[in-house]
């Protein structure tokens, strides 16, 4: 028999097994971020700057595109803070939260893939007064914009 | 296990609109009872929520989302009578799995 041919059988058909996975959707990167292991150095960070390079992005740039709606200017109990986003950039991949006072800033990170309205709305935790980012992700490009929401009870207390 | 969640999902127009309220402490381990001890960390790390097999919305959170988590949002493509799936996974790596019908 000729060995070569085998193993080039045998090649050619991990690689149609590579190729049928992929379409499957197993590998495409854009779910990879949510599907894969939990990001845990994003969710210790405790700056802007830092939660950035933890995501694998540069600064974001500032844009008026993305609105919160039903967040409140004052909130009475930082334990429930109701937060919706919307984002009005073209091809949002994922709407992110982040609270520069509490303990980590980042509070959570949506995959939006398409066919998904870029809006949604969530409840956060807020340990104090604070700005709240709203970081989106749009053909590999970030924009952030802020809120201040103010706390008359935090969220962290015993 | 974990209590059920509850799912909401509803067609509007041409979109489905899914509300979620999830039964999950979320403690943070940033807090202390009252001997003075940390109470360890435990929250929801990751959502997916699928409709048709395919993901429509999949999420990666830290603590500091609220204690019964609530999520709302719309994809495009749902029909009535087509089935919602909502997944957590938390720290501990419990999970739990719940089914909605689009109304």
């Amino acid at each position: 028999m000729n060995t070569n041919r085998r193993h080039a059988l045998k090649t050619g058909s991990a690689l149609s097994l590579l190729t049928l996975v992929a379409a499957a959707g197993w590998l495409k990167p854009g779910e990879a971020a949510a599907a894969d292991a939990w990001n845990k150095s994003a969710f210790e960070t405790h700056s802007l700057d830092e939660t950035m390079k933890a995501l694998g992005g540069s600064s974001p740039v500032p844009s008026n595109d993305i609105v919160f709606f039903s967040t409140p200017d004052i909130a009475e109990n930082g334990a429930v803070v109701p937060v919706g986003i919307t984002s009005k950039v073209p091809q949002t991949e994922s709407i992110a939260i982040l609270i520069e006072k509490n303990p980590n800033m980042l509070a959570a990170v949506f995959d939006i893939p398409p066919g998904t309205d870029p809006s949604l709305t969530t409840r956060i935790k807020m340990a104090q007064t604070s700005n709240v980012y709203a970081l989106v992700k749009a053909n590999g490009k970030y924009y952030v914009t802020s809120k201040e929401i103010k706390v008359t009870l935090g969220g962290c207390g015993g | 296990m974990a209590d059920p969640m509850k799912i909401r999902a509803n067609l509007v127009g041409d979109s489905t609109e899914v509300k979620v309220l999830m039964s999950h402490e979320m403690e943070t381990g940033q807090r202390k009872d009252a001997q003075g001890k940390t109470i360890p960390a435990w929250f929801i790390q990751k959502v997916k929520v699928t409709h048709n097999d395919k993901v429509v919305l999949a999420a990666q959170w830290g603590p500091a989302v609220s204690k019964n988590p609530f999520v709302s949002f719309k994809f495009k493509g749902g029909a009535k009578g087509d089935k919602v799936k909502i997944t957590w996974v938390d720290n501990h790596d419990d999970s739990r799995t719940d089914e909605a019908t689009i109304a």
